[in-house]
């Protein structure tokens, strides 16, 4: 054999490299099958930097859909609730320029909304409760119905359902312990500023 | 005392004291105001809840809300009088925003409620103690506002070593603490030695103060070497260089033991705690007196004050008031700011009240602070990070705030800033690098309660795809098993239909044939389970007829051939005139060849009939599957077509003279009475039926089976004898009726729901049977 091998160099070394090429191979492939990755990954991470509102404005029903479709080569654009920090994330995601909001699909909010429901107007048709796609309105048949507010995305949908039109959204409103400092304007130049009535004098 | 080593926190600054200005007074005390507002959340956790209601009368050190949760802490009411509201009031905060709050409308009288003293607090258990301080509602007056009961309770596996009093006061203006370690010696050292024995007299018990309180450390040691010698403790007053910002809980802790707390981890993780001196002193007058928190020393301090010193005043007292009785100038206040020029804040409304954590306020002329010129480029000089107590680089947050790079400002630390200001101060291009960084944190925490929120949303969303799924599959499955149910119903009827149908078909051509159709118009009669049963094991014995079929019939040919081979053997061995022995040898040979051939061929024929079986068995089920509409019109339609071929037979044997003429005629009158009734049927199944779905596609091959079945059965019919046809057919009729009387019969007994079915299933049979003998004497006659 090793003489064989020895009077024989480029054929055994042919050999040699099949046989290292097979063997690797039977590895990978039965790591492949046991170490086999669940599940979309590309699907949950685009998921998880949705906004998770389920609003549908993007034309899916819900945000897991719709990142399927950017998964399968949707633009990222269609999501106003998440607004361009949404768009942004996802260009960073999947490596590509970031576009700005399609406006077919709506504008961004300006401010968080939550819906709320006038208590008296509610005649108990439980239609909101089934528009609900976090489960976030508490009621039953001719009981009144209420928001959970804390569970509401503010995704809009409860509110063509209702009959009697008592479900409103109101923006949410920011207490001192949500609130938070704001960036500087960083391109004001001295010429900008409004002088204030003292400084003058102060400074003479 | 013993000197004490000190290590040099990095970075700092050394921006003007101006601390002077405030301390040339002695300390005043706020006269009552007309009005206190006293917020519910002074400090960092859940607000306090109100215990009072509008209108009621309170009195001073009176508790009013109290703390909801372990980090929360109680509120007093600072004075006697009425509460006049609990409502949303301007707070002091950066943002300007309301808050709750309780409004008291004081009475002037200042009518204290009973206190509970204690005479000797050192002898209380710890439990006790910081019990004391919980309802005292102290907080940490440095200037977080945590609440101090939860500071002096460390968990249970961490043993406290070191207690560091921190009485550093770096930021400029700000003497609050100065004045107090000046005027209430005795009752800090009181408050340290208190504080000390309620976290198990540590090994090191320091007081921190910067040099450049001198008055203040000599005070502080005087009544420390006083204490260590009346009490036996070991208290040491450490003095170290002025820096800014040096009074930061971590930077203190560097310097006074060179420990650095880790990035995300609290002091007491090293074994130290921090409290403000300000807070010991209002620890020890909780347990000693049962004092409240009800007042604190603050620097009112600012050249747009005619006086500018310390006050004591009371919490919730408005600050415009505060401002007034030290002269206030509003046209030269450039602004507000609550807290040192350094880490304060600027207010829009001058009407918020002072808190627990208002060490000053400060109103400075607009020479004095004049606004910040506006920000110009980075120029990347560096001396942020040369300035950054903790360690951090200023620049590089810097970038990565302007572009909400999130996950590098965290990466870089972003969250170990202090926000001390240093780093702004130093800039050369006047950037407002600290807000930048304030503004950033906001963000992420936001970012990340909105994470949590759309993890939230995302979990109750696929809950409920989940429960939705569920609740369709249940519905499916009901919707299934009710069909189902349906089905079952209408495969009985239909069967029921179809043998009566079977039987009409059967009596019109099957006379002599009738024998062999017979298993499948059994099934028909039988409950529909039974015959989709036969059709199945029909279908499985057909699985591969043409093979089976092929092998007998490879064996019947080679047998056919070795007869013939043998045959010819023996024919050349008579002629040869062999030994008859032999001869005769061959001839049983040939016998028994035969014989197997003869086999072989009845099992081939059996094969045949069999397949022929299935196929009709098929169509039972065909027609059982199918309405009984459609089962009467593909009857009719079937019979039409028999008819037809019948007029063609009985044309061709009149033409040839045939024998058999007159017994084809009779056939096809019989099928003309047969088309009338299958007519009959079809309006029938039409009237009775009319909603009835024809759900069931045609099957082509069942289709053509029932064709060539009724085109054999005419064959038949043809061949045979009216006389002999008219008897089989009386004959099966006769069966048949017996048969389902008896049947009737069972069921009159076991009380079957098809009763009537069977009833008119019986009437049918002997209607038919007299229809049958009736023609038999007719041919009889004809004959």
């Amino acid at each position: 054999m090793l003489d064989w091998m020895i009077n024989n160099p480029v054929p055994s070394a042919l050999l040699v490299l099949a046989a290292l090429s097979l063997s690797f191979g039977a590895i990978l492939g039965f790591a492949a099958v046991k170490y086999k990755v669940e599940g979309d990954l590309l699907v949950e991470q685009i998921d998880a930097l949705l906004p998770q509102t389920q609003c549908g404005q993007c034309g899916h029903p819900g945000c897991k859909p719709y990142a399927q479709a950017i998964a399968d080569g949707e633009a990222i654009n269609h999501c106003p609730p998440g607004g361009q920090a949404t768009i942004n994330s996802l260009a960073s995601l999947l490596g590509v320029e970031a576009p700005s909001l399609d406006a077919e699909h709506g504008q961004a909010p300006e401010v968080k909304q939550v819906a709320y429901i006038r208590e008296e107007d509610c005649i108990g048709c439980t239609k909101c409760i089934q528009a609900c796609p976090v489960d976030a309105i508490l009621g039953a048949q001719k009981k009144m119905h209420t928001v959970i507010e804390s569970e509401c995305t503010g995704c809009d949908l409860c509110v063509e359902p209702c009959p009697v039109d008592c479900i409103d959204l109101l923006p949410v409103e920011e207490g001192v312990r949500e609130w938070a400092w704001e960036k500087p304007n960083a391109d004001l130049i001295a010429s900008d500023r409004v002088p204030s009535p003292n400084s003058a004098e102060a400074s003479v | 005392m013993t000197s004490h080593t000190i290590w040099e926190v990095p970075g700092g600054i050394h921006p003007p004291e101006n601390k002077a200005q405030s301390m040339a007074q002695a300390l005043a005390e706020c006269p009552l105001a007309p009005e206190y507002i006293l917020p519910l959340n002074q400090h960092i956790g859940a607000p306090s809840a109100p215990l009072v209601s509008v209108g009621q009368s309170v009195k001073k050190y009176q508790l009013i809300a109290d703390a909801e949760g372990i980090f929360s802490a109680a509120l007093h009411a600072p004075t006697s009088g009425t509460i006049s509201a609990i409502e949303e009031r301007l707070i002091a905060h950066p943002s300007g925003l309301s808050a709750p709050c309780i409004v008291i409308a004081p009475d002037g009288l200042d009518e204290a409620c009973p206190l509970e003293p204690c005479e000797q607090p050192f002898a209380l258990e710890h439990a006790a103690i910081v019990a004391k301080i919980r309802q005292a509602g102290l907080v940490g007056m440095g200037g977080a506002g945590f609440p101090s009961a939860v500071k002096l309770n460390p968990h249970a596996n961490t043993s406290i070593n070191t207690l560091i009093i921190n009485g550093t006061e770096c930021e400029p203006y700000i003497t609050a603490d100065d004045m107090l370690m000046q005027t209430h010696t005795h009752e800090l050292l009181e408050g340290v030695r208190l504080l000390a024995h309620t976290l198990g007299n540590p090994d090191n018990v320091l007081i921190g103060v910067e040099d450049n309180k001198p008055e203040a450390i000599a005070a502080l040691q005087e009544a420390a070497h006083k204490a260590n010698q009346k009490h036996g403790c070991d208290i040491q007053v450490v003095s170290f260089p002025t820096k800014y910002p040096s009074g930061g809980e971590k930077q203190l802790i560097y310097i006074l033991t060179g420990q650095e707390v880790e990035s995300g981890k609290i002091p007491a993780s090293l074994g130290i705690v921090v409290q403000n001196v300000g807070t010991a002193v209002a620890a020890w007058r909780a347990v000693r007196y049962g004092e409240p928190l009800i007042e604190r020393i603050t620097t009112v301090v600012g050249q747009s004050l005619q006086v500018q010193r310390n006050m004591r005043v009371r919490i919730g007292t408005p600050m415009n008031f505060v401002l007034e009785q030290n002269g206030f100038m509003a046209s030269q206040s450039a602004r507000l700011i609550v807290g040192g020029p350094m880490m304060g804040y600027a207010l829009e409304q001058t009407c918020v009240p002072v808190i627990k954590t208002t060490n000053c306020l400060l109103a400075p002329s607009h020479s004095e602070m004049p606004e910040a010129p506006p920000q110009q480029a980075c120029i990347r000089c560096g001396h942020c990070a040369e300035a950054c107590p903790a360690g951090l680089l200023p620049q590089q947050l810097y970038w990565y705030a302007r572009s909400d790079e999130h996950e590098k400002l965290e990466a870089h630390h972003l969250f170990d800033c202090i926000e001390c200001g240093a780093c702004s101060y130093v800039c050369p291009s006047s950037i407002p690098l600290v807000q930048y960084y304030r503004a950033a944190k906001g963000d992420i925490r936001k970012a990340a309660a909105d994470k949590l929120k759309s993890d939230k949303a995302r979990e109750r969303f696929e809950h409920r795809q989940e429960r939705l799924a569920k609740e369709e599959a249940a519905k499916e499955a009901k919707r299934q098993a009710r069909k189902a149910a349906a089905e079952l119903n209408k495969a009985k009827m239909a069967a029921q239909q179809a043998a009566t149908e079977t039987s009409h078909s059967q009596n019109l051509a099957s006379t002599s044939t009738h024998k062999d159709i017979q298993p499948p118009a059994i099934p028909a009669i039988a409950s529909a389970e039974e015959l989709v049963a036969n059709a199945a094991t029909a279908a499985k014995a057909q699985q591969d007829p043409t093979l089976d079929k092929a092998r007998l019939s490879r064996t019947v040919e080679s047998l056919a051939s070795s007869i013939t081979r043998m045959k010819a053997q023996m024919a050349e061995a008579v002629s040869e005139g062999l030994d008859p022995s032999r001869i005769e040898k061959m001839a049983a040979k040939l016998k028994q060849t035969e014989l197997k051939a003869q086999e072989a061929k009845t099992k081939l024929d059996a094969f045949d009939k069999t397949l022929a079986t299935g196929v009709l068995v098929d169509a039972a089920a065909q027609k059982m599957m199918a309405s009984p509409q459609d089962a009467a019109a593909k009857t009719l339609s079937s019979l039409q077509k028999r008819l037809s071929k019948a007029q063609e037979l009985h044309l061709e044997a009149v033409n040839e003279n045939k024998p058999s003429a007159d017994a084809l005629k009779q056939g096809v009158i019989k099928l003309e009475q047969k088309i009338e009734e299958a007519k009959q049927a079809l309006s029938e199944a039409q009237n009775a039926a009319p909603s009835s779905s024809s759900s069931e596609p045609q099957q082509p091959d069942a289709a053509a089976a029932a064709i060539e079945r009724a085109k054999q059965k005419v064959q038949a019919a043809a061949s045979m004898t009216p006389e002999q046809k008219a008897q089989a057919a009386v004959e099966s009729l006769q069966k048949r009726l017996s048969k389902a009387q008896e049947r009737y019969a069972k069921a009159q007994e076991t009380h079957d729901e098809n009763l009537e079915a069977f009833a008119t299933g019986v009437e049918k049979l002997e209607l038919k049977l007299k229809a049958a003998m009736e023609a038999q004497q007719e041919g009889s006659e004809q004959a």
